[in-house]
């Protein structure tokens, strides 16, 4: 079999095809026998992770999957990031990094960034969120969550509601599902928040059927997956307009009332206030197994970029 | 030859002929060219033309630009053709090609875009999506850009 992992850099989900992403599923099942114990196959390596934005899910899960596969991390985040470059060029940040580590995982709030590292950097560079651009790793989370829960990601209707336009995650799971053969595909958004025109493109050259919706309850029925990301108040320009809207885009057991029995709920967490606690407690609810497969994934994905796939079978 | 030679005729240099009339500002913009060179430039706006109707002109003495410097004028220029002048005669025509790759001679209007943080040494990169209708990319933050966006951006951008 060709090694579609070995070496390389992960920027965008749509530098691999649909063989790549499932070999990485079929290895996450495996590794979610792991996730609990130590597997020592990466004990000479470590990872680097430049979190010049912070992060606590992202940067702990792959801290955790680094330090079951046996092996280490180096790395700041935030404020750290900061004092740890003293005005340096983000270029001279990565080179030393490269020089330490054997991978770096890196995010930064402007948009690029990580394919800018990963033309300076020697090894490979994992794109782990820049501005409102990819961010790989969870699309390829969200997806696995899909065929872990729902058996498979083809045929199926998938809503995605809130922030369409700002949520990098959002951008990234739509790459995703072009990677598949999604029945049918629901934006549910204020108008204003809709996906910028080159995101819809992506689907449109795919040829994913897809339609904007502004009201979640015309197409509750239909939906396979449910898909929740925050809407914040920075992006209305006035308060008036945010409260307005905010309502309509939050899930309640009512706005459950009449979905299918086999609904799943995904959510990429941190929640505030869209989805309702008491949601947590339905069958729907599986954003809190999808975030635990957050380390599995990382795991599979660090052992296929490390080519060391054949010490875990 | 036509019997517009306005200015006295250049030794050695390249003559930009055909461009769209009104662009010739942008056609400069886009080379960097901005006067401070010393470059001895000559602009000639809105003259006839039997192919376009009106056009521009731009004639550079002194200096040959490489064909890949010069692919650039397609994105604002796309029926321009170059007169490369060694003494004083036409050695050689040719039309401009969109280029698939365009390095350096734009910038990103994206202000969260890595390429335009100060104190990196990064070279901007953009990529031709489609030739017609013209539609180029960001390589590093993805923004896409039509023909009339990359005419705004190159007049915006004035330093
Ligand atoms: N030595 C020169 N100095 C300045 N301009 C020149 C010189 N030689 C030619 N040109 C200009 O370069 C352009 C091309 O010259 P050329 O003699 O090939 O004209 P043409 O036959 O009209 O070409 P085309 O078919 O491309 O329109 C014309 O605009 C002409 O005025
Ligand atoms: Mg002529
Ligand atoms: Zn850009």
């Amino acid at each position: 079999m060709e090694r579609c992992w070995l070496g390389r850099d992960v920027l965008s989900i749509l530098d691999f095809d649909r063989k790549c992403i499932e070999e990485l599923f079929n290895l996450t099942l495996i590794m979610e026998k792991y996730s609990r114990t130590r597997l020592n196959i990466l004990e000479d390596k470590v990872l680097a992770l430049a979190f010049f934005e912070p992060s606590t899910r992202t940067r702990l899960s792959f801290e955790t999957a680094m330090k079951r596969l046996g092996g280490s991390t180096i790395g700041f985040t935030g404020e750290e990031a900061i004092s740890v470059s003293k005005g340096e060029s983000i270029a001279d940040t990565v080179r030393m990094l490269d020089s330490y580590a054997d991978a770096i995982v890196i995010r930064h709030s402007l948009e690029g960034v990580a394919k800018y590292a990963a033309e300076i950097a020697n090894n490979p560079v994992i794109n782990a969120g820049d501005g409102t651009q990819n961010h790989p790793t969870q699309a390829m989370l969200d997806l696995y969550t899909i065929w872990r829960e729902l058996g498979e990601i083809d045929g199926i209707c998938v809503g995605i509601l809130g922030d369409l336009k700002y949520a990098r995650t959002v951008k990234s799971l739509i790459e995703g599902l072009t990677l598949f053969r999604p029945s049918k595909i629901y934006l549910i958004s204020p108008p204003a928040l809709r996906p910028r025109r080159e995101v819809l493109a992506i689907l449109e050259n795919a040829g994913l059927k897809y339609s904007h919706v502004e009201n979640i309850d015309e197409v509750i029925r239909e939906l396979d997956v449910l898909y929740v990301v925050r809407i914040q108040k920075e992006r209305f320009p006035d308060v008036v307009e945010y409260e307005r809207v905010k309502g309509s885009y939050r899930i309640t057991l009512e706005t459950l009332k009449n979905c299918k029995d086999t609904l799943i709920i995904l959510h990429p967490l941190p929640r505030v206030d869209e989805i309702d606690p008491q949601v947590d407690s339905t069958r729907h609810a599986r954003y809190f197994k999808q975030a635990a497969y957050g380390v599995p994934l990382r795991m599979a994905l660090l052992t296929l970029i490390f080519g060391r796939e054949d010490k875990v079978r | 030859m036509e019997k517009e030679l306005i200015i006295r005729k250049i030794r050695d240099g390249i003559v930009i002929d055909h461009i769209p009339a009104g662009r010739a500002l942008t056609v400069l913009k886009l080379l960097g060219i901005t006067g401070k060179e010393k470059l001895r430039v000559a602009l000639v706006m809105n003259v006839e033309s039997r192919k376009l109707g009106l056009k521009d002109i731009i004639k550079i003495e002194g200096r040959e630009l490489s064909k890949d410097e010069l692919s650039v004028i397609a994105l604002v220029a796309p029926t321009a053709t170059i007169n490369i002048i060694r003494n004083y005669e036409v050695v050689q025509k040719f039309k401009v090609e969109i280029p698939d790759i365009i390095e350096g001679a734009l910038k990103c209007i994206n202000t969260k875009c890595i390429t335009n943080k100060p104190r990196e040494p990064i070279k901007t990169r953009f990529i031709t999506v489609s030739k017609d209708p013209l539609m180029i990319k960001c390589d590093y933050c993805g923004t896409v850009y039509t023909a009339q966006d990359i005419e705004n951006m190159l007049l915006r951008t004035r330093e």
